[in-house]
């Protein structure tokens, strides 16, 4: 089959954007999306122009690294599968498809489709964690954990860090990011102790790194790639107002430390 | 050069205690002053970050990607191996390094392989702790499963994402010490050369691959956690960018290779569909568990499987190795499949797959245990295939998936330039000539966590350091060979695509130093690389420039190392007239074809030194010795 694609190309940060048409003639419906680029790319750089730039890596779905807006939807059209697991077989001939970077405030462009989303990565750096130093761990069978609990943190650590929530999120919110780190580890026993200062750093965190507030759209859940549910936001939600109530003194410490600025949660 | 593996002697059992004893410490006050640089940040680089960060080294963490969480431990599906006997089933620490010795078909040190075994417990541990949610019974206790090579039920697993999972324990830990400014970290910086000041490791040269910059970067020692180079095949499990590049560069600066030959085909792979496939999908080897492997007994048959019945299946593996059956080490698997392919008995369009059929397990069992077991898999074999494996028997074929090669390394992990180590799937060590399933994730992370940041102390502890600038003689030329590189690749403006060249070459070690080999088809490969590699430079298209992402120079600049390594791969091959594990020569098997070792010749390590591009490396040979499992032939019948 035949695709019509627009593409954002964009040199770098600096440089302004535009969509550019091309035309892939030649598209198996066995191939990935993916491999369909590739095929562009291939083409493209047979005649001279610069292919384009987008991040994939494991190509099986887990590694989070790829993903770009497909007609407006993270991901495409399918649901919970990543951009390098859809298959062509899912469009039609002569289709037009418009392909756009993950678009959010926290996610600068670098090239093209590709975005920065080290964001992502402070988020977990300011509480997503157990602080357990190596060695110090008892027999794993000394914590038992029962298997509901074990399978809903799963369902929640099943998160692939990709940023197709932030990305179809009309406040460029990371609520669902969080809430899905928050909920896993908050699950289990061994994220007990920790639980109230991890939520109140990384809902500080986000809010440095200028992410929006959820306001109970539920696009994120819509196209996450995981299929992570609305619920872990929830959970986010109750344990940073349990710990904005039991914390009080504890918060405006971090909150000094963090932002200087009074918390959403906190003020009372 | 004298190869001295440092493998204490005495009691196995003592060995790994004993040496830590005799190993020098470092102050804690004074750690703060020992700069550690890690390369790479899977389940082994992220792992050993994370841990020298605790101990207060001052670490700089480096990978491609744009985070750490995505390097591709993050793949790996079916699980990690612990000798808990939490199953009381039999199993113990000896057990499993009796298997690991056995499965790696007598190519391993034993020291090294014991001392896994023993550290495996406690990896466990260290996951739970960290929030692994690793699958449980209803009693909430830890679950296990059975895997490829084992009698035993010693696998952890996390649903079909163990090693997402316990990538993100590392992950996590690592972020933790980032936040607490213990590590730093430089994602989307790809190392380009070892700084070697003084016959020592001491840095490395870098490309911001956003802005191009080339930087350098010293330190007292460099560890490589970069993964191993089973993308030289162009289409393998590995990610697209796994790369050899660390590795290799580190080799040209002096790092001996060991056992490049020996490379692992994974048994449970999609098949190919078309020229435009750009990898291998993996499906998990736990399939095996409850899936089983056949082909139509007769040639060519080429009706739907449900038509054919019963009688008319045959059960290979099942048949020719009652014992085992499905579960026979990936090797053996592999074979099997390219046989029965061979005589024409393959399934599916192009006759390269055969059936993994999960009927009989979904009737015994209900088809909601195989979706807790396996449900995330088979979503994705529909997703890729558009079948429903519940209802039509999934089609695997063999595909390239580790590398048990790789630098060689001491007891200590360190390699033969001091200073620098090698952990994971990088170095050579534990696994032989074949790794178990779920043993990679183990040996990755009791690398990082727990044998690195005992053993690299006693090296900082007993070595001078003086005060080396980024204006080092050593330091300006290795950046001046980075960027001639850069600059070459640039300049050629050839007229194919770096891809185009890569699957060629893929093409070319997949046909004559894959699955099985011959000497005749290797010294075929090795006059043509050559002549590839000469084209490579003249003819190669890389656009764009060098001060920006240019993923296409990123590429180029990892196949034209994947040539040179590509040489030795094949060299290697050629040299080892024996069949063991994953290097399987066709001149050398048993009447009954499986594999057969020349121990009397061919018991060692091979280890090589570069001696200049297009030079034939020289050979250097670290005896292996057998105490406590005496090589017989493997056996899994």
């Amino acid at each position: 089959m035949r695709l019509i694609l627009h593409i954002w190309r964009q040199p770098n940060a600096q440089e302004k954007g535009r969509m550019v048409r091309y035309e892939v003639p030649n598209v198996n419906e066995d191939m990935s999306f993916l491999e369909m680029l590739d095929v562009l790319n291939e083409n493209l750089i047979e005649n001279g122009q610069e292919p384009v730039a987008f991040d994939h890596d494991c190509r099986e779905g887990i590694c989070g690294m790829c993903g770009f807006m497909i007609n407006g939807v993270a991901h495409g059209p399918v649901r919970g599968t990543t951009i390098c697991q859809l298959h062509m077989r899912h469009f039609r001939d002569g289709q037009e498809l418009y392909l756009e970077p993950w678009r959010a405030r926290a996610f600068p462009i670098v090239k093209d489709l590709v975005v920065n989303r080290s964001a992502f990565d402070r988020l977990i750096a300011a509480g997503g964690f157990i602080s357990v130093a190596t060695g110090s761990a008892p027999d794993g069978n000394a914590i038992l954990v029962p298997k509901e609990n074990s399978d809903r943190a799963m369902d929640a650590a099943a998160c692939i860090g990709c940023g197709a929530c932030v990305a179809m999120c009309p406040n460029a919110s990371a609520s669902l990011f969080m809430g899905a780190k928050i909920a896993h580890l908050g699950l289990l026993p061994q994220g007990q102790p920790e639980r109230e200062r991890r939520v109140v750093a990384m809902v500080a965190q986000a809010r440095q790194e200028m992410f929006g507030s959820c306001t109970n759209i539920g696009e994120c859940e819509a196209v996450c790639p995981k299929e992570i549910k609305l619920e872990v936001i929830g959970r986010m939600n109750r344990d940073f107002l349990r710990a904005s109530w039991s914390r009080r003194e504890a918060l405006r410490d971090d909150e000094a430390e963090v932002s200087g600025k009074p918390l959403a949660g906190s003020r009372r | 050069m004298q190869l001295d593996s440092k493998a204490p002697g005495g009691p196995i059992e003592t060995r790994w205690d004993r040496h830590r004893f005799n190993l020098k410490l470092v102050n804690p006050a004074n750690k703060r002053k020992h700069s550690i640089i890690v390369v790479g940040s899977g389940l082994a680089g992220g792992s050993a970050a994370a841990s020298l960060g605790e101990l207060g080294y001052q670490v700089k963490c480096f990978c491609f990607q744009d985070s750490p969480r995505r390097a591709h431990s993050i793949a790996a599906q079916g699980g990690i191996n612990a000798a808990k006997n939490y199953h009381n089933d039999g199993d113990s620490v000896y057990r499993l390094f009796y298997d690991t010795v056995k499965g790696g078909d007598f190519r391993s040190r034993e020291s090294n392989v014991y001392r896994l075994a023993q550290i495996s417990v406690n990896i466990i541990d260290q996951c739970v702790a960290q929030g692994v949610p690793f699958a449980r019974e209803y009693s909430g206790y830890l679950d296990n499963r059975s895997f490829g090579g084992a009698q035993v039920s010693r696998t952890f697993y996390a649903r079909g994402q163990t090693g997402q999972q316990l990538l993100l324990g590392a992950y996590q830990a690592l972020e933790r010490q980032i936040g607490a400014s213990n590590v730093r970290m430089f994602p989307r910086t790809e190392m380009l050369d070892l700084i070697v000041v003084d016959g020592r490791a001491r840095g490395i040269v870098t490309r911001d691959l956003i802005t191009g910059k080339i930087e350098s970067h010293l330190a007292e020692a460099v560890v490589l956690g970069t993964g191993g180079y089973g993308n030289i095949y162009y289409l393998s499990t590995n990610a697209k960018g796994s790369n050899a590049t660390a590795l290799w560069r580190a080799h040209k600066r002096g790092a001996l290779f060991a056992n490049p030959c020996y490379t692992q085909i994974h048994p449970t792979c999609i098949p190919v569909s078309g020229h435009y496939q750009s990898k291998l999908t993996l499906m998990s080897e736990s399939l095996r568990n409850d899936g089983r492997v056949w082909v139509p007994l007769k040639k060519g048959d080429k009706r739907p499987p449900a038509e054919i019945q019963e009688s008319q299946r045959d059960y290979y593996l099942e048949r020719k190795y009652p014992s085992f059956g499905n579960l026979v080490p990936r090797d053996v698997a592999s074979r099997n499949a390219k046989a029965v392919c061979d005589e024409g008995r393959g399934v599916g369009e192009t006759g390269l797959a055969v059936y993994l059929d999960f009927r009989d397990a979904i009737q015994r069992l209900g088809k909601h245990v195989i979706r807790e077991r396996y449900g995330n898999l088979f979503d994705m074999y529909e997703r890729i295939t558009a079948e429903d494996p519940y209802q039509v028997p999934m089609r695997i074929f063999p595909a390239i998936h580790y590398t048990m090669g790789g630098l060689w390394v001491d007891y200590n992990l360190m390699s033969s330039i001091p200073g620098l180590y090698v952990i994971g799937e990088a170095n050579f060590s534990d696994h032989g000539a074949n790794r178990l399933g779920a043993s990679a994730l183990m040996q990755g992370l009791a690398d990082g966590y727990f044998v690195l940041p005992n053993t690299i102390g006693d090296y900082l502890a007993s070595q001078k350091f003086e005060e080396i600038t980024t204006g080092h003689p050593a330091v300006l030329e290795a950046e001046m060979q980075v960027s001639g590189i850069t600059k070459r690749l640039l300049e050629t403006r050839g007229t194919r695509s770096v891809d185009s060249f890569h699957r060629e070459l893929g093409k070319l070690m997949w046909d004559f130093c894959g699955m099985s080999r011959t000497a005749e088809g290797l010294r075929h490969a090795l006059s043509q690389i050559p002549e590839m590699r000469d084209q490579f430079w003249r003819e190669v298209r890389v656009l764009g420039s060098g001060e920006e992402l240019n993923q296409s120079l990123e590429k180029a600049g990892r196949v034209a190392d994947f040539y040179e390594l590509s040489e030795l791969i094949c060299t290697d091959a050629l040299d080892r007239n024996e069949s063991c594990g994953g290097h399987f020569r066709e001149e050398y098997q048993t009447p009954e074809g499986e594999a057969a070792r020349d121990d009397a010749h061919y018991s060692y390590v091979a280890a090589w030194e570069f001696r200049g591009v297009g030079n034939p490396e020289e050979l250097h040979k670290e005896p292996l010795h057998f105490e406590y499992v005496h090589p017989t032939q493997r056996s899994y019948k």
